[in-house]
């Protein structure tokens, strides 16, 4: 594992009292914590309050650019060779919609996945971890100096952890 | 801590359980797992062995007869992408319309979608001949400077079916990445090593989390109109012809409507064998597969509707070529394929009105047998028959499928079951992170100590 920073790592079994816990410790003014839980969920996201992603632009824009993309292949490669099929104008806009359509999703899906990786590794997290959290436990691993540990433990404890442990 | 648990989140697994089971379905399966894989090795085996013969000695060897020249692989390329429909239809709709149902079975689907397009994209170049020269298909610099002719529904299918392979196969993958997580922990050996890269560092951090769902959604809200254009511009192919039988307005909402209809029985007939041998029939249940067959039977009833629509049409048009081809198709050479796709697909899904029916798992898996069958033929009814009869009566023929064509069709089938069969052994067949979704998290305030 690459260096990571020293703090405390909590683990919770109940998904209110790990809400309570990232309430207090975002009133208490902790910003930069980890919370890991085995599914998506909404109480825990509204607790920690993001914003919502910007993977969503990602997807706009690889989408636009598809379907840009589609007509601008289509109508010059039509162009660029103009040889008359079928007795239809040299660019047919309509029948290039299929194409155009079909970019659209296909640069719109990749955009959304290089979004993704692009975004998680940006705010990569590499704090302590346990293998119980992809499992049914949730974890909050909160990233503080060696001074703060008691003050985070008891936080940490107070609203309901099962299992509180340094990681220096 | 002594914790009193109420009486549903007994009976429910908890979220512990289901890494548990869902684990357990990986690794050694039973000796049936592996009797079926060399089966299917066989009859794979057997597929290749006739394809390598038809490249040795040309398309000659399959039946085509003018002017039939769309046959058995043109028939099976259109079944296998309609199967690939439901697996689209169950991961990304169904996610759309926050159906719960669906997380025990979607990624059965999914990874049959992706199976599916992988064995459909086999057979246009199977059907040109000169395998070789499938790059011929995609628009590339090239010496006589020409490019591909887009005006083509058989390139719009190009782009369609290598888009939707692309994107379930994204899809899918997107899905699998907690899952993988989730089994990291428990393996051991190579299999550890596998997860390890392949679920890309996922830890579902809080980061990870939120950027996936969103990502996740868009993938869903790009792959649902992706489904409906797929099959659409599959049936294209036919439409844009004026061959009596073909060129009909009904055809992109009848082959969307059919394809469904196929990949849910497929889905059924993957389902029933693997809840027993994965052992995981507290996950799949007999719910699940009575939704299954509410799907079966609202796309069967509007698959039957299009099959009387297509009769009356024939009729109502007044076209003397229409009405002479569906005649020939009811009552000509190939009187028993169309009657065996009407009986399979037009009568035999009524059955499902019954709730007795819809219940039973062999049942279900017989009529999804059935509904297979049916929508093979109803392709070859609809390429074939409809090739063999258009205008001229000199220029009418008949057109009898080779061993070739039958040994590359079952060999479709093997190559399918093979990727199925090892996707099944080293991967979650069950969604791990969605069937927890669906569970509530344990709340304290639930519990008492």
């Amino acid at each position: 594992m690459s260096a990571h920073p020293g703090g405390i790592l909590a683990s919770y079994r109940f998904v209110d009292a790990a809400a309570d816990a990232i309430r207090q410790l975002k009133a208490e003014g902790y910003r930069d914590f980890t919370v890991y839980t085995p599914v998506p969920n909404v109480e825990i996201a509204r607790a920690i309050g993001h914003r919502a992603s910007p993977v969503r632009l990602w997807t706009l824009i690889g989408g636009l650019t598809g379907c840009v993309s589609g007509f601008a292949l289509t109508l010059w490669m039509s162009f660029d060779w103009p040889l008359v099929v079928g007795g239809k104008p040299i660019g047919s806009v309509i029948p290039y919609v299929v194409i155009a359509f079909e970019l659209t999703i296909l640069f719109g899906a990749g955009a959304t996945i290089l979004g993704l990786l692009f975004h998680t590794r940006k705010n990569r997290q590499t704090g302590a971890y346990d293998g119980r959290f992809t499992d049914d436990h949730i974890g909050i691993f909160v990233p503080c100096p060696s001074e703060r540990h008691r003050a985070v433990e008891a936080l940490l404890r107070s609203a309901g952890a099962e299992e509180v442990r340094v990681d220096a | 801590m002594a914790t009193i648990v109420r009486e549903d989140q007994i009976t429910r697994p908890t979220y512990h359980e289901i890494t548990r089971d869902i684990a357990a379905t990986i690794g050694s399966p039973s000796r049936s797992y592996y009797v079926l894989l060399g089966f299917v090795l066989v009859v794979l085996a057997v597929g290749v062995g006739a394809l390598l013969y038809q490249v040795r000695f040309g398309l000659g060897v399959a039946g085509y007869q003018p002017p039939v020249m769309w046959g058995v692989y043109i028939t099976t390329f259109v079944f296998w992408v309609g199967i690939a429909h439901s697996g689209t239809l169950i991961s990304a709709i169904l996610y759309l319309f926050r159906s719960a149902w669906r997380t025990a079975v979607y990624r059965t689907a999914e990874a049959m979608t992706v199976f599916a397009v992988m064995t459909a994209g086999l057979f246009p170049v199977i059907h040109v001949g000169r395998l070789w020269y499938a790059y011929w298909l995609f628009p590339y610099p090239n010496q006589r400077q020409l490019w591909v002719n887009f005006k083509s529904p058989l390139l719009w299918d190009v782009f369609a079916v290598s888009t939707y392979f692309t994107v379930s196969t994204l899809f899918l993958i997107v899905g699998l990445v907690p899952d993988i997580a989730a089994l990291r922990e428990k393996a051991t050996g190579w299999r550890r090593k596998l997860y390890e890269v392949t679920s890309l560092g996922w830890r579902g951090t809080d980061q990870q989390w939120r950027h996936y769902t969103r990502a996740y959604l868009y993938l869903a809200a790009l792959a649902t109109p992706l489904v409906l254009s797929v099959h659409s511009v599959v049936s294209w192919d036919f439409a844009m012809s004026i061959v009596p039988g073909w060129h009909a307005t009904i055809f992109a909402p009848y082959f969307v409507a059919g394809a469904i209809y196929s990949g849910v029985a497929m889905v059924v007939t993957l389902l029933v064998p693997l809840r027993k041998v994965f052992r995981v029939e507290r996950y799949i249940t007999v719910d699940h597969f009575e939704n299954l067959a509410k799907l079966l039977l609202l796309t069967g009833m509007i698959v039957g509707y299009a099959y009387g629509i297509e009769y009356f049409m024939a009729w109502y048009s007044g076209s003397p070529y229409e009405r002479a081809s569906f005649w020939n198709r009811a009552f000509g050479d190939y009187w028993w394929a169309t009657w065996t796709m009407i009986l399979c697909n037009g009568v035999l899904p009524f059955f499902l009105f019954f709730r007795k029916v819809r219940r039973s798992i062999p049942a279900m898996f017989v009529l999804s047998l059935f509904v297979n069958l049916g929508m093979w033929f109803e392709r070859f009814v609809i390429i074939v028959v409809s090739l063999s009869y258009e205008y001229e009566p000199y220029a009418m023929g008949h057109y009898t499928p080779t061993w070739v064509e039958w040994s590359i069709l079952a060999g479709s089938f093997a190559w399918f079951f093979m990727w199925f069969l090892l996707f099944a052994k080293n991967f979650p067949t069950v969604s791990i992170t969605e069937v927890k979704e669906i569970i509530p998290m344990p709340r304290k305030e639930r519990v008492r100590t």
